[in-house]
């Protein structure tokens, strides 16, 4: 940075531009910035460092459930109600702290202005208090495990009355901090939402129509809007529910008068769309990546494009297919079972444009193009089997069984996981100016692959077998003890510990990068988006000049042209 | 450090040969701020959805007779009936700001306009609170029922969302005083403050009637 500083300074201020170009201190530039991609950096590191945290929780219960009563190296003896808070803090985290923060936010803010060609988001300032509160979110969620009673254990969907009576949850503090870092953390993403919605509707590059945005911003668009639509309800019940938790209100309270069905509605209410908010902005970051290796243009844009809106519109009126067996009326489940099988419909649909867009293309297998193709195939086992939960008939059986565990991460881990390290190892050369190692990446994926696959296909036939999941410590339940069934418990938890041990070659791959990646230049994988014809890193204000576009986002091998690819900024010749 | 910082681009992009041959225009249909601030209001109106419907289900699910609860004090129908009309009018003063700010009527009459919103709506939320401290004396409290609890949760969101807002009408006021208020910034507070007004009503005959 010195270097060029001086003579910086002189023209800078000729030329008026002193505000946007005088030397930063540390803190304002990388703490108190107002730059998107540094405030993607901080969404990025602090939801690695939070996926962390979620997976030392899990490294804590699952050596509970394999070897139970033991002491756990690193952790200790895990009494119950710890158990209880790890389960609960591991999936708040993993899906608030982790798969939100990084698919949505971290990617959005890299990508939604270097990929319409602005200089950064429409509010700025508004972006930069999105991430504060963030931070201030994780800060309450971790503070809750040092404080009196300990964190919330009652797990992440927190039905009441378990969560809204201090005397059954035995976590009066916790359990309050607990709904308090959830309700900021919407805060955060609702101030970043309505950034991404009107960056990407307002700020596009001169040229660039609707139908021009590359996938990746529109699938993040349409989560953020998903998110918008669904959380208020969810808001609402948790204002409620703190009420309930400390004022003695009985919102939930059946003997006071109120429901306690009623939180379950408002959760799932936003709850399922959800699944959608983390869904589109992952399959948007595999999109980029698969057409962009396979060499070919995206097999239809606007049908993916239509199936996304039609997937968001149908995630709104599937949310009971989460309530089958808390007494809903039967003729409700039936129509929730309906609306459940046919939003299987638009995700096979994008499956099937994937697929369609790899075939005939000449396909590089490189580190993203691996993960890439690995979230396809893993998250259609995890929508398949999300079949047999959506029919309330074998639901009723399946109910809270470890098939439910294992059918969500085969969705969530693709998801958060796989589309992350997808994206990150994409993008990071833009971002940093450096390439990752190939042979580190490749060593992380195929070990961080199967060690997911060994956690999670044992947990398929113990939830058969009819595993229950809410359970400490299984010796206490004769029927739930046998060998075989310790014995796939033991096969998942070996699964974890190989995932956990695989990421050891990520963070070396990072200091390997960090200490000598090679030097990436602007497009090291001949992309065709904005974002591939800028600097990388990109300075100050991205694009120098600013960018006009004239094509559309992925003509790749076009017929006649030159090169393989033509970057969207390139004119006709 | 520079590994992941963003370095600054070299001085010469920025003039000489290669200077910007396109100007930067944008397309847009509605301006930033307005479009920020519809999205917000949506959330909002998903958030006093989820309210309303929690409450209807409630209201609904309870034993007939037991709604409102037997000797609990009623709603004041008629003072609030009353200070809604002041709210309503407090809004049409605030489009009447508006009116006279795109006409190129004088500034200050447009600031005494917003600054009467503003000061309707601080009316209501005094009369509101005051009534409930009435209410709350004659023993209709949050824990006194789920029809204390909803009432005071759904009325008091919505005067949360009135502070708020008025807030943001004397902001802009001070603004329009001094001549620096953007156009758009107005259309973004009176969005605000016409979703306040126009939730009312609903809620009065929701909550009320």
């Amino acid at each position: 940075m010195t270097t060029t500083t001086a003579s910086h300074h002189a023209d800078a201020h000729a030329a008026g531009h002193a505000h946007d170009d005088h030397e930063q201190s540390f803190f304002v530039k990388y703490l108190w910035s107002t730059d998107h991609k540094v405030i993607g950096f901080q969404y990025m590191i602090t939801g690695l460092l939070m996926a962390m945290i979620g997976g030392y929780m899990a490294y804590g219960f699952r050596m509970q459930l394999a070897w139970p009563g033991e002491w756990i190296p690193g952790v200790g003896f895990l009494s119950s109600q710890q158990y209880n808070a790890y389960v609960t803090t591991h999936g708040t985290v993993m899906i608030f702290w982790f798969a939100m923060p990084v698919l949505i936010a971290a990617f959005g803010n890299w990508l939604i202005p270097l990929m319409i060609g602005c200089d950064d988001m429409a509010f700025p300032r508004i972006n930069r208090l999105s991430y504060q509160v963030f931070l201030i979110s994780a800060v309450v969620l971790i503070g809750s495990f040092f404080v009196d009673g300990g964190a919330f254990g009652g797990a992440w969907t927190a039905y009441p009355p378990l969560s809204a009576k201090a005397t059954m949850n035995l976590s009066p503090l916790g359990s309050t901090m607990w709904v308090l870092a959830v309700a900021l953390e919407f805060v955060a993403f609702l101030l970043g939402g309505i950034n991404f919605i009107t960056t990407a509707m307002n700020a596009r590059a001169p040229g660039m129509k609707m139908m021009d945005i590359p996938i990746v911003v529109w699938m993040i668009v349409v989560a953020s809007i998903l998110f918008m639509v669904s959380v208020g309800p969810l808001v609402a019940g948790a204002a409620m529910l703190v009420l309930d938790q400390q004022l003695g209100t009985a919102f939930y309270d059946p003997s006071g008068g109120g429901d306690p069905i009623l939180w379950q509605h408002l959760f799932w209410f936003f709850g399922h769309p959800e699944v959608y908010v983390v869904l589109l902005p992952a399959m948007g970051v595999c999109a980029e990546i698969i057409t962009c290796n396979a060499r070919k243009k995206f097999f239809g844009y606007k049908t993916l494009l239509y199936t996304v809106f039609a997937t968001g519109i149908i995630s709104f009126f599937v949310w009971a297919h989460h309530q089958f067996v808390a007494g809903i009326d039967p003729r409700m489940a039936n129509v929730f079972t309906i609306t459940t099988l046919i939003i299987s419909i638009p995700i096979a649909e994008m499956i099937f444009l994937y697929i369609a867009t790899l075939a005939g293309g000449q396909i590089r297998l490189n580190v993203p193009m691996l993960w890439a193709l690995s979230f396809v195939a893993e998250f259609l086992l995890g929508g398949v089997t999300g079949i047999f939960l959506g029919a309330s008939g074998s639901d009723i059986y399946f109910h809270d069984t470890y098939f439910v565990i294992a059918h969500f991460h085969y969705t969530f881990v693709p998801i958060a996981v796989i589309a992350c390290f997808a994206g990150f190892t994409h993008w990071i050369p833009k971002m940093t100016g450096k390439m990752m190692n190939e042979t580190l990446g490749k060593l992380h994926f195929w070990t961080t692959i199967v060690g997911f696959n060994l956690v999670f296909l044992p947990l398929f036939i113990t939830g058969m077998w009819g595993d229950h999941r809410r359970i400490y410590n299984y010796d206490h339940f004769p029927d739930l003890s046998t060998q075989a069934l310790q014995d796939l418990r033991i096969a998942s938890t070996v699964g974890l510990l190989i995932m956990i041990a695989a990421q050891g070659f990520f963070v070396w791959n990072l200091i390997w990068t960090w200490k000598k990646g090679p030097a990436a230049g602007n497009n090291p994988w001949q992309g065709t988006t904005l974002e591939w014809s800028t600097t990388s890193p990109p300075g100050h204000g991205n694009f120098h000049p600013m960018p006009t576009v004239y094509r559309g986002p992925y003509e790749y091998s076009v017929p006649g042209a030159e090169a393989d690819f033509l970057p969207q900024s390139q004119p006709p010749a | 450090m520079t590994t992941i910082s963003s370095p600054m681009m070299p001085t010469d992009v920025r003039g000489g040969l290669h200077a910007p041959r396109v100007p930067p225009a944008r397309r847009q249909l509605v301006s930033s701020a307005v479009l920020g601030m519809l999205i917000f209001i949506a959330v909002e109106l998903m958030f006093f959805a989820g309210l309303i419907s929690a409450f209807t289900i409630v209201k609904s699910s309870a034993v007939p007779g037991a709604w409102p609860p037997p000797g609990q004090p009623r709603l004041p129908l008629e003072v609030t009936g009353v200070n809604s009309l002041v709210l309503l009018a407090s809004g049409a003063l605030a489009w009447f700001a508006w009116r006279a700010f795109r006409s190129g009527a004088p500034a200050p009459r447009a600031a005494r306009l917003q600054l009467g919103a503003a000061a309707l709506g601080a009316a209501f939320v005094v009369v509101q609170s005051v009534e409930w401290t009435r209410l709350m004396g004659e023993g209709l409290t949050m824990r006194a029922s789920t029809y204390g609890s909803f009432f005071y949760m759904i009325v008091g969101a919505h005067a949360l969302h009135a502070l708020a807002a008025i807030a943001a009408l004397l902001w802009s006021w001070r603004r329009l005083t001094r001549g620096r208020l953007a156009s758009s910034s107005f259309a973004a507070v009176l969005a605000l403050w016409t979703f306040v007004v126009a939730l009312w009503p609903v809620l009065y005959v929701l909550v009320y009637l």
